[in-house]
Parts: structure tokens; C-alpha cells; sequence
């Protein structure tokens, strides 16, 4: 509302976070938490056995973890920050405020952490024997802690977005800090990382160890082994989130509206933790029994188990929150759940500074006299709905009306209806910040938008226009005027 | 000119005091622009000197000396580089915020952009030696890689500069529309002509240090390798003297006073000046005494940077006081008309 609008009418705006965020959490848990501590312990191992192939095996996984964690996985965490900030300003400029030292601190540990691990991986060969070889080893154990910690750091921040518990009444750092989602995240999320790591290590071991069936053998069974030690653990940090989930929801909703659906996306990632496990477990086991016969696609088949699993337990997360991006301080439309009141009695139109033009495509074949409606049903859809929905693209607004209300021309009035109890069919959604009027524009816009399939372009391509009433310019008359009338009345 | 917006800011307190959240945002940032430069330039004189090597050996051997610089320098940039972004999402957080959205594509395109250009470093690095026998693609490699270097730090040029005169945010059309604000072009041609010059004293730095075996390896003698990085340093830093002060003329005029922000501009020219002196000195001496002012070229040359870093602060705050005042004004009467609404919607409720 107060920031000019960005807009993605195809992909969508939550599709953008999701891609670069599903990245770096894989990239983040499978080679940098999970690993560092991994590779650091197959150092540790090849040094006590003095056996050169395990140290060089090592190294081999740590350059790849190396390579893909300083580009990939380092810019898709500042990518996480450009993308909200482009898709929900609101939200990420509160957190910032909330968590700014919060966010410090896990600046400074990120530092420390890639300051380790290029250490690590450049003095690999030079530390190679004797004391120095002591300290780069214990070197990979501090650089897989300092992981661990920017992990923990970050891990409070999404709890706290899911429920924020005594933070509303006591808005300091450290009430937000200890939310009580934190710990049951943490402690599913550090064995999933280091599980994660056990996958990859056993894939990468067989993509480089083809020459030494006896390495292969031994290491192969290492990574199973490895495997089905975090296993339990990740099961328990599973039941404990899984248990907490409800409780969160109940913050965030009545009681009365968890859903079918809700309950069943529980049960579900109940049944995708177990059932996931069970495969990973099968894989393990087989590592563990018949290294010399696991072929280098097996370990692919856990990976997938547990991107699945890191993509459902991300999307339960995500559904958890709702309708809030921040647990009953801020709607997932970025608007403050205390703005409601004044702007269901004002409308959105009355406060907010900008408005998004329409292209020519979007008008379409709109007479001249319908624009001033369509501009501003188009703003009412860019504050109330854009920040989750598309036009015609993923997850549109016009998909789910087809849905409910067929291919036939949509009654307005049922649109209105519709939207203005949604929330009460559907709570996952916010309810409508705005009064009578926006509701009118909004099924007016719909109409259109099911006529009109033209991208709804956002702020970055059709600029802005600004509410005469919300400019400097304006400000300052009104500001002149105040004083030459207290000046009248002395 | 079109209409000058004024926003409601996050009704959320800052979370530190500001000097201390513009102390990290100018410090860290100061920290965070070496390593870009020396990565920039790093790339832009590998380049140079693997073509020169086409044509005589030992050239391509330095190339190689300075690109192994490339990748240590691009990670530590990197994570500088979040510091100084949270501190100015904090304190800037209507202004930033706006930029972006105004130039969304291409603020969002540095993502996948410098995650290519990275991969493109390391494999030109690492592939190296294997990429003797295919020099045409090597070049490619890095000739990529610099050219997006050349591009992403134009997005964040556009919109730190767009995010000072919110007078211009309604005539923005996207990224390329605000390129074509004139004042962006001196201050990319200043960090530009920054890059080769830090890349140069780092140069310095290197082959200062580096052992014989290492030296001799590039074919070069120690004194050739440092005199050639003085000279990276010294003619872009002369070339700095006509844009620099450009830079400062075009800027528009702002509602703030600029006084400080001359004088502390000017005092840096001053400094330059006798920095670029002593380079000019050291260039000049013979095998054994080349370097010996090093220590004082790279104090003066921090002093620039500080007095540059503390300038811009001095007029990204002349450029936005007196808006961010209006914003304040606006904030504060938009949350006693949501206090009101709320108080009387708890009125109703209760009442019913």
C-alpha cells in the first residue's frame, strides 16, 4: 500500500520466494550444516588411520560443498532478502526491526563462517601434516558449529513469523527470539541437515571413488552409518514439531475453523516424515550391508525423499502462519491486523499514497469511461491481493473463481459476497481489509480480468502514480494554511 | 516535475540508535565496496592481461597470479555486503524499498547474474591449465564474468541513487527508465575508474609479499610487477580528479545543505591529490626502493574512501531530512486515525 507495488502476474510473487528460498534451504542444511561436520569427521578419521585416500576423499566433497555453498548457496540467502523485499516489504521491514540484532549477530557468525571455510579448503594442503593437521581439523569442527549457529539464528526468525507468543504484548528481541515454535524447529531441522549430508556424501563418494573399490566400500558404509545415527533424532525433533504444530494454529485461528484441510496437510506431513524415513532408513541400511552393490543413482532416491520432505515440512510452515505473515500482528496482504479497522471504514483507496497504472493491455477494449473504475479495482487487487494471487497466472484470482463459478459470465454480486466472507469458508485467508466500495471495484476488476487475460503489470514496469492528497506538495500547503489560520484567530 | 510522494513509514521504533545503525551502514559498507572493487577490477585486469598473453607468455602467468585473487575477494564481498543492506533497510527503509520496487526486474536479476558470474570465475580458475589448448573459450569465460560485473553494479548504483529524490519515483518506468536520470552516470564511472585503482594497490600488496619462487614464476621482476600495479593505481585515481568533482556537480540539488558534504569532498581531493603524488614517486624509484611508501598510499587511500563513504552519508541526509520529516508527520497522523478507528470499532463491539 505504501510502497510502490512489484508484481510477477505469471509465476506470482510467493513462487519467487519459493524458488530462491527452497534452494538455499537445501543448499544451507545438505552442504554447509549437515556437511562441514561430516567431511571434518571423515578428516579426522582419515588422520587417525593415517589412510591419505579418506583425507583426499574428504577434500573432493568439501571443494564441491565449497564451489556451490560460496555462489549458489551464499547468494540465494541474500537472494531470500531481495525477494521479500520486493514482495513483502511490510513484513520483512518489521522483522528487520524486531530482529535487527538478531540478524547482526548471525551477519557476524555468517562472516566468521565463510572466512572458516575458505580457510578450511585453501590451507587444506598446506596443514597437511603433523599439529598443523590437528588444527584444520579442529578448524572443519569450529567452521560445522558456526554453520550450526547461523541456522539457529535464522530458525527463530520463521518460528517467530509463525507464532510470535508473548511478542505481542512484549515487543523486545529476545521474547521474539524465544518464540515457542523455536525449539521444535531446531530440533527437527539440525538432524535433517546432517541426514541431508549423509545422502550427498554417499552420492558424491560413489561419483568419486570409482577407481578404489575398497574406499568406495568403506565409505559408503561410513555414510549409512551416519545416516542412521540422526535418523532417531530426526524422528523425535519431527514429533515434537508435528505436536507443537497445532498449538500455533490455534494461536493463529479459532479453534472452531481448523479445517478438514489443515488437518489433513498434519496428517500428512506426519505420514511424509515417517514414510520418508523408512526410505532412508531402507537406503542406509543397504549402504551398511551391501556397500559394494549400491549404485550411484540409489542415494538420489533419500534425496528426493528429503527435498520432498523439506518442501512439505516449508509449505506446512507457510500454511501454519496463515492467514498471517507475522502470527496475528500482520496479514499475509502485508497489512497490520490494527490498520484494519480504519481501512475497512475508509477503504484501501483513501490511504494509500500510490496507485499502479494500467498498460493498454490490461485495458484492453474497456471503454474510456470504465477506466477510472478499473484503475481503481486494479489497486484494490494490487493492496488486498497480489501479494499471494495472480491475475491469470499461478494461483489467480480468476482460476478460483472459474473454479466455483464456471466458464459463463461471473454475477458481480456473488463475487462481492464471496470475497466478503471468504475468510470465513476459507481461513487461511485474511479477511478483506477494505469497506463496501473496494468490494464493488474488486468484482468490477474480476469481471474484467476474466474478459482481459493481459499480464497485470506491476510497479517495476508501469511506474507509479501518486494520491494527490499523500504529496510533499500538498503536505506543505496544508501546513501553510494551519499556520495562517492560527495566526488569524491570534 | 511530478508529484513528491510521502508514504507512511513502519510504525515500528528503530532498533538501535541511529548513530550506531549509520555507523555500521557507512563502516561495513566502506568494507564491504573494497572487496567489490577488488573483485571488479580483479576480473577487469585479469582479463587484460590474459589477452596480453596471447601474445607473450609470462603476461598470462600474472593473469593467473591476480585471478586467484577473484574468488577469495568475491566471497568476503559478498558477506560484507549484508551488513551495510540491513542497516540501510533500517534506516532507510521507505526510500530503499521504493527503489527496489521501482526497478524490480533488474534488482532481483542480480541474484541469478552474479550467482553465473561467480561459477564463471571458479571456472576460469580452476580450469585454467586444463584450458591451455582452448584459450578462445577461457577468454570467454572471463570476458562473460567481467561483463557482468560491469553491469550488476550499475542496478545497485540506480537504486541507492534513485532512493534520494523521491520526486523522481512517479516518472520511473522501470530500470532502464531510471538509467536515463543523468546523475547515475558520473558515480558509475567513478566506482568504475575505483576498481582498476584499489585492484592496482592490491597488485602492490601481493607481489610485495609474495616469495621469490613466487615471483619469478610470473616471469616478471618484483619491481615491473609493483610498478605496474601503481600505475592501476595511479591513472584511473588522475582520471578521478575530472569525474569526481562531474559526479558532484550533476547531482541534483537537494532540500538539505550541501556545505559539508563540498568541504569533505574537497578535503579528499586534496588527500588524492598527494596520494596520487606518491605513487607517482614510487613508480619512479629504482628495483630496491619500489614500495617503500606503501604504507602511506594505502593510509591516505583509506582516508579517500572514509571521507568518500562519510560525503555520500552527508548528502544521502541532505538529500531525504526534509522529506523523511513529512514522512514522520504523515506516520504519526495516519496511526492516530487507526487508533481512532480501532477505539471506536472496540466502542461498537462492546456496546453490542
Amino acid at each position: 500500500m505504501d510502497f510502490p507495488i512489484f508484481h510477477l502476474d505469471l509465476l506470482g510473487n510467493r513462487g519467487l520466494i519459493a524458488i530462491i528460498a527452497i534452494l538455499h534451504v537445501l543448499i544451507n542444511h545438505g552442504l554447509a550444516v549437515g556437511m562441514m561436520p561430516l567431511v571434518a569427521a571423515m578428516e579426522w578419521y582419515g588422520h587417525k588411520k593415517q589412510d591419505a585416500r579418506w583425507d583426499q576423499l574428504a577434500y573432493k566433497i568439501l571443494f564441491v560443498c565449497f564451489l556451490i555453498t560460496t555462489t549458489v548457496g551464499a547468494l540465494t540467502g541474500v537472494g531470500i532478502w531481495l525477494s521479500v523485499s520486493l514482495v513483502n516489504p511490510y513484513s520483512i521491514a518489521s522483522l528487520i526491526r524486531v530482529f535487527f540484532w538478531g540478524w547482526f549477530i548471525e551477519w557476524l557468525v555468517f562472516i566468521t563462517e565463510v572466512v572458516l571455510i575458505v580457510a578450511y579448503t585453501l590451507t587444506w594442503k598446506k596443514w597437511s601434516t603433523g599439529t598443523a593437521k590437528v588444527r584444520h581439523i579442529k578448524l572443519g569442527f569450529a567452521l560445522g558449529f558456526f554453520s550450526w549457529v547461523t541456522m539457529a539464528i535464522i530458525v527463530s526468525i520463521l518460528g517467530f513469523m509463525m507464532d510470535p507468543g508473548n511478542w505481542l504484548t512484549d515487543r523486545s528481541l529476545l521474547v521474539g527470539f524465544t518464540n515457542p515454535m523455536y525449539l521444535p524447529q531446531l530440533a527437527f531441522r539440525t538432524p535433517l541437515a546432517l541426514m541431508e549430508a549423509g545422502v550427498i556424501a554417499m552420492f558424491l563418494t560413489l561419483c568419486f571413488t570409482r577407481k578404489d573399490p575398497e574406499l568406495r566400500t568403506n565409505a559408503i558404509r561410513a555414510a549409512g552409518l551416519w545416516i542412521m545415527i540422526f535418523a532417531p533424532l530426526m524422528l523425535v525433533g519431527g514429533w515434537w514439531y508435528y505436536s507443537k504444530v497445532p498449538e500455533a494454529m490455534a494461536a493463529n485461528l479459532s479453534v472452531g475453523l481448523l479445517t478438514l484441510q489443515f488437518t489433513e496437510w498434519h496428517d500428512l506431513l506426519i505420514k511424509v516424515i515417517v514414510g520418508s524415513l523408512a526410505l532412508i532408513l531402507i537406503v542406509a541400511q543397504f549402504a551398511i550391508y551391501r556397500p559394494n552393490r549400491v549404485p550411484r543413482w540409489l542415494p538420489l532416491v533419500p534425496l528426493a525423499a528429503i527435498i520432498w520432505m523439506t518442501g512439505h515440512f516449508e509449505r506446512v510452515r507457510e500454511f501454519v502462519r496463515k492467514p498471517y505473515v507475522i502470527g496475528r500482528y500482520m496479514y499475509a496482504n502485508g497489512i497490520r491486523v490494527d490498520d484494519y479497522p480504519l481501512l475497512q471504514r475508509d477503504g484501501l483507496l483513501a490511504h494509500a499514497t500510490y496507485s499502479t497504472p494500467l498498460t493498454r493491455a490490461e485495458i484492453g477494449k474497456a471503454q474510456p469511461a470504465q477506466i477510472p473504475q478499473l484503475q481503481q479495482g486494479k489497486d484494490v487487487f494490487m493492496i488486498a491481493c497480489s501479494r499471494c494471487h495472480t491475475g491469470n497466472g499461478v494461483n489467480s484470482v480468476t482460476g478460483q473463481f472459474r473454479r466455483m463459478m464456471g466458464d459463463g459470465k461471473w454475477d458481480p454480486a456473488a463475487i462481492q459476497a464471496y470475497l466478503a466472507n471468504m475468510h470465513d469458508a476459507q481461513p487461511f485467508m485474511p479477511p478483506f481489509p477494505g469497506n463496501q466500495n473496494d468490494l464493488k471495484l474488486l468484482g468490477g476488476y474480476m469481471l474484467h480480468l476474466q474478459a482481459n487475460e493481459a499480464p497485470i503489470a506491476g510497479g517495476q514496469s508501469a511506474g507509479v502514480t501518486v494520491n494527490p492528497a499523500y504529496t510533499a506538495e500538498a503536505m506543505k500547503a496544508a501546513r501553510s494554511k494551519e499556520t495562517a489560520a492560527k495566526e488569524i484567530t491570534r | 516535475m511530478s508529484a513528491t510522494p510521502v508514504p507512511v513509514d513502519i510504525p515500528l521504533p528503530l532498533p538501535a540508535p541511529e548513530p550506531v545503525l549509520v555507523a555500521v551502514l557507512v563502516g561495513f559498507f566502506i568494507m564491504h565496496i573494497a572487496f567489490v572493487n577488488f573483485m571488479v577490477g580483479g576480473t577487469f585486469l585479469t582479463l587484460w592481461y590474459e589477452l596480453k598473453g596471447l601474445k607473450e607468455r609470462r603476461y598470462d602467468k600474472l593473469a593467473y597470479a591476480i585471478s586467484s585473487t577473484i574468488t577469495a575477494n568475491k566471497s568476503i564481498a559478498v558477506v560484507l555486503g549484508v551488513g551495510p543492506l540491513l542497516a540501510i533497510n533500517t534506516l532507510y527503509t521507505v526510500y530503499f524499498y521504493t527503489a527496489n520496487a521501482l526497478t524490480g526486474f533488474a534488482w532481483i536479476s542480480i541474484i541469478p547474474l552474479v550467482i553465473t558470474a561467480f561459477l564463471l570465475t571458479y571456472a576460469h580458475k580452476y580450469f585454467w591449465h586444463r584450458m591451455d589448448n582452448a584459450k578462445g573459450l577461457h577468454l570467454a569465460l572471463i570476458t562473460f564474468a567481467s561483463l557482468i560485473f560491469l553491469f550488476v553494479p550499475l542496478i545497485f548504483l540506480t537504486n541507492i541513487t534513485l532512493m534520494l529524490y523521491p520526486d523522481k519515483w512517479a516518472g520511473v518506468h522501470g530500470f532502464f527508465s531510471a538509467l536515463t536520470l543523468p546523475f547515475i552516470w558520473p558515480r558509475y564511472a567513478h566506482f568504475l575508474l575505483a576498481c582498476p585503482a584499489m585492484t592496482g594497490l592490491l597488485m602492490v600488496w601481493l607481489f610485495r609479499r609474495g616469495s621469490d619462487e613466487d615471483i619469478a614464476a610470473t616471469g616478471f621482476e618484483r619491481a615491473e610487477l609493483l610498478r605496474k600495479g601503481y600505475r592501476w593505481a595511479l591513472w584511473p585515481t588522475v582520471l578521478q580528479f575530472a569525474v569526481g568533482p562531474l559526479a558532484l556537480l550533476t547531482l541534483p540539488a537537494v532540500p538539505g545543505s550541501t556545505a559539508s558534504v563540498t568541504i569533505v569532498f574537497g578535503i579528499s581531493i586534496v588527500v588524492s591529490a598527494i596520494m596520487c603524488l606518491l605513487m607517482f614517486a614510487e613508480t619512479r624509484r629504482g628495483g630496491d626502493k619500489i614500495g617503500s611508501s606503501f604504507g602511506a598510499v594505502c593510509t591516505l587511500m583509506a582516508i579517500v574512501i572514509l571521507l568518500m563513504g562519510g560525503g555520500r552519508h552527508l548528502y544521502r541526509e541532505a538529500a531525504v531530512s526534509e522529506h523523511r520529516e513529512l514522512v514522520k508527520e504523515r506516520t504519526n497522523e495516519y496511526m492516530r486515525e487507526v487508533d481512532a478507528a480501532r477505539a471506536a470499532t472496540a466502542a461498537q463491539d462492546g456496546g453490542k
